[in-house]
């Protein structure tokens, strides 16, 4: 039987081994992302962020304690202490005293000072300088080395961007602006839907059939073709750029799929339910809200899902209808784009910027996952 | 006001007026205006049923009308028309599509858009049959397709973040940072590549992005569509002796043929859409233009309404027939 379709051990092998390389490719560029914005901006401009998660060899240059920490023992004067501020885990390979002479000697060995005075480093940063006279100046001496740091990260750019006011590249005001974009443009359209999806599902009336035809058909209309017409509109009818139109753009545009993916969902229900209920004299109001809605409950969560990533994600309804001249409504994606234009470079902000916002539908996602699948099966025409 | 307590406030206005509309319009009707008692009892509910559906569907009616009905007309006059400079319109006829025609730039977004709407359907698509497939029968499949997934919660605009740092180039004498060009380096190029400047080719490092965030909704749909295969079909391609190519290609494939051919052209429709890519990655230059940034330009940077609208038209003609097949398919399924 070993000719069996995945039954035989390479086939299987090869199976495994493929779908690894495909979760690796595919989790990669964003791994890349999230790990650079734990980095500073020296680490990410001078090394890949995959060498990041391994010790890495750095030329530093490090300065000792200044002279007037020196402590006079037996006679001689000595400075002591580490060269990384405490002794961890960076290891020291070779060290100098002049930057002409980086590699000059190795830990544990002992150079004489230009301005007098002997030191000794250590592999862990440990220094001893040690002089027969007072040390003088008001800086140490500086010491060149060349040292195996471990994996290093920090969270100071997420305090940077999210939380510092003064910064001017901040996400902080940015990302009030699309949670208050997003919370009613999500909310909103739902019920204005499931009232029509339970119209098309369960009511007979005429031109029904026609209805859900135009529904299916305006599906696929792209949104650009609203651009101007709409805009036009809300200018004309006072609105002008801002929440209320952003929130009004969004609900028109989200109807199609909501009303599609209700319709199906309440169209699958068990039509004795429905027909017992009439017979015992509830109305239709009180069947929706009593019935209808409590057992759609799994598609109406889909369409949440699906509206609040769009709406999260959404760029362009949000630059033509919500952000005018004072830039004081922008959203985090317009923020993104902004940044990549004038900080290209700085990936230190961009990546931690880019995180701020790609976290929340991130969460969403794994947490909702299900019921994201569910949509997505049931909003694909068939 | 400030925006947040404003959106708070929204919700609760919206929320209430909504719930508030559907219940005293559908008090109205059977208490006021056709009243189930009386000598019209009869009549009376009749004809409230036959108003009904109408008070329940109309603010949808009205938001679908308003934000995609109207639009459509709209953009049409819009594009047969000009601003006269100090306001008013006139008919202008042909002249915004002939003026378009006549721009280069036009037909490099053409041109782009026709290769991204047969590159990326296809590899997403691939991709994801592949996917599909390969996590069917192994133990660890679900925890690979939600990884796989996952990018469709990302936006473009972070996903164009995420695959700038991986295109990023520095100067060849530094380490690169970009995962490309370092494996680009590694495996014996000698000058680092600024991948998103080489013309043409870079239109396929920007539909990477795209293939990279749609692969997952692919394959989520041709997973649940090879669950749904017969398993009798399978056993019995097996005890024929066919390989597992034979059983993919020949047994499985061409019964999930109408599924491929459905993510194939939900995908088309949102390449047709792509704007966010474009615009944050490249903005066009170096001939990546699409005819969704292309439009954009016109409408807010050049501020000309008249040929941004007879693009925006292209982009509807061309979803055209997808439209019209997903109502038939649809008119079909109801019967």
């Amino acid at each position: 039987m070993s000719d069996i379709a995945g039954t035989r051990p390479a086939l299987t092998w090869v199976v495994h081994l493929s779908v690894a390389a495909l979760v690796l490719l595919w989790v990669f560029p964003t791994l890349g992302l999230l790990i650079s914005s734990f980095r500073t901006a020296d680490q990410i401009a001078t090394s890949g962020w995959w060498k990041s998660l391994f010790p890495s060899e750095q030329n530093l240059t490090l300065r000792t304690a200044a002279p007037e920490t020196q402590a006079q023992q037996d006679g001689i004067y000595v400075i002591e202490g580490n060269l990384f501020g405490e002794a961890g885990d960076a290891n020291i390979s070779v060290w100098g005293i002049s930057s002409r002479a980086i590699d000059a000697f190795e830990p544990g060995d002992t150079a004489e000072l230009r301005k007098g005075g002997t030191i000794t480093v250590a592999s862990n940063g440990d220094y001893r300088m040690e002089n027969a006279e007072e040390f003088t100046g008001s800086r140490g001496s500086r010491v060149f080395a060349t040292a195996t740091t471990p994996p290093e990260f920090t969270v100071q750019n997420y305090n940077k961007v999210l939380l510092d006011p003064g910064n001017v590249d901040g996400m902080g005001n940015a990302f009030f602006n699309t949670l208050t974009v997003t919370i009613p443009a999500t909310i909103i359209p739902i019920l204005v839907a499931a009232f029509a999806a339970y119209a098309l599902a369960w009511m007979e009336f005429p031109g029904r059939a026609l209805l859900i035809a135009a529904v299916v058909g305006l599906l696929v209309v792209p949104l650009q073709l609203a651009l101007i017409p709409l805009l036009k509109f809300h200018l004309s009818i006072g609105i002008g750029k801002g929440y209320l139109g952003v929130w009004m753009a969004h609900t028109g545009f989200g109807m199609p799929l909501a009303i599609y993916l209700l319709r199906n969902y309440m169209a699958g229900l068990p039509r004795d339910l429905i027909e017992n209920a009439r017979v015992d004299g509830a109305t239709e109001f009180q069947i929706f809200t009593k019935l209808i809605l409590p057992l759609s409950f799994p598609a109406l969560a889909s369409f949440a899902i699906f509206q609040f990533l769009w709406t999260w994600n959404d760029l362009l309804v949000a630059k033509v209808f919500l952000i005018d001249a004072s830039g004081q409504t922008t959203v985090m994606t317009n923020r993104i784009v902004e940044l990549l234009g004038t900080r290209g470079g700085n990936w230190e902000i961009l990546a931690t910027a880019a995180f701020v916002s790609i976290a929340v539908p991130l969460a969403v996602f794994f947490a909702m996952q299900k019921y994201l699948v569910r949509g997505l099966l049931a909003g694909s025409v068939k | 006001m400030h925006p947040a307590i404003q959106g708070l406030l929204t919700i609760v206005i919206g929320v209430s007026g909504c719930v508030g509309y559907f219940y005293f319009s559908n008090q109205f009707l059977d208490k006021v205006l056709f009243p189930a008692r009386g000598p019209n009892a009869g009549r009376n509910i009749n004809r409230a049923n036959m108003i009904r559906p109408w008070l329940f569907l109309f603010p949808a009616l009205a938001a679908l009308g308003l934000y995609l009905a109207y639009p459509v007309y709209e953009t049409l006059r819009l594009s047969l028309t000009e601003r006269i400079p100090g306001g008013g319109y006139q008919w202008a006829g042909a002249d915004n599509y002939v003026q378009m025609v006549a721009e280069p730039k036009f037909w490099e977004a053409m041109r782009n858009n026709m290769l991204w709407l047969i590159v990326v359907p296809a590899l997403s698509t691939g991709f994801g049959l592949l996917v599909a497939q390969l996590t069917d029968r192994i133990r660890w499949g679900n925890v690979a397709k939600s990884l796989i997934f996952m990018p469709m919660a990302i936006s473009f605009v972070g996903a164009s973040v995420i695959w700038k740092l991986v295109y990023d180039t520095r100067p060849a004498e530094q380490d690169q940072i970009g995962i490309l060009n370092a494996v680009y380096i590694f495996f014996g190029g000698t000058d680092p590549q600024t991948w998103l400047t080489i013309p043409f080719w870079n239109n396929f490092f920007l539909m990477v992005v795209l293939v990279w965030i749609q692969t997952g909704f692919a394959m989520v749909i041709l997973s649940a569509a090879l669950r749904g295969i017969p398993e009798e079909t399978i056993e019995a391609a097996i005890l024929d002796g066919a390989n597992p190519f034979q059983i993919f290609f020949r047994i499985k494939v061409p019964q999930i043929k109408t599924t491929i051919l459905v993510v194939w052209t939900t995908i088309t429709i949102t390449v047709l859409k792509v704007f966010d890519i474009v615009f944050a990655m490249t903005n066009g230059q170096w001939e990546t233009q699409v005819l969704a940034n292309y439009m954009y330009d016109k409408l807010f940077r050049a501020n000309d309404w008249g040929v941004g609208s007879a693009s925006a038209m292209v982009i509807m003609v061309l979803v055209t027939p997808i439209l019209i097949w997903n109502v038939r398919n649809a008119r079909k399924e109801m019967r």
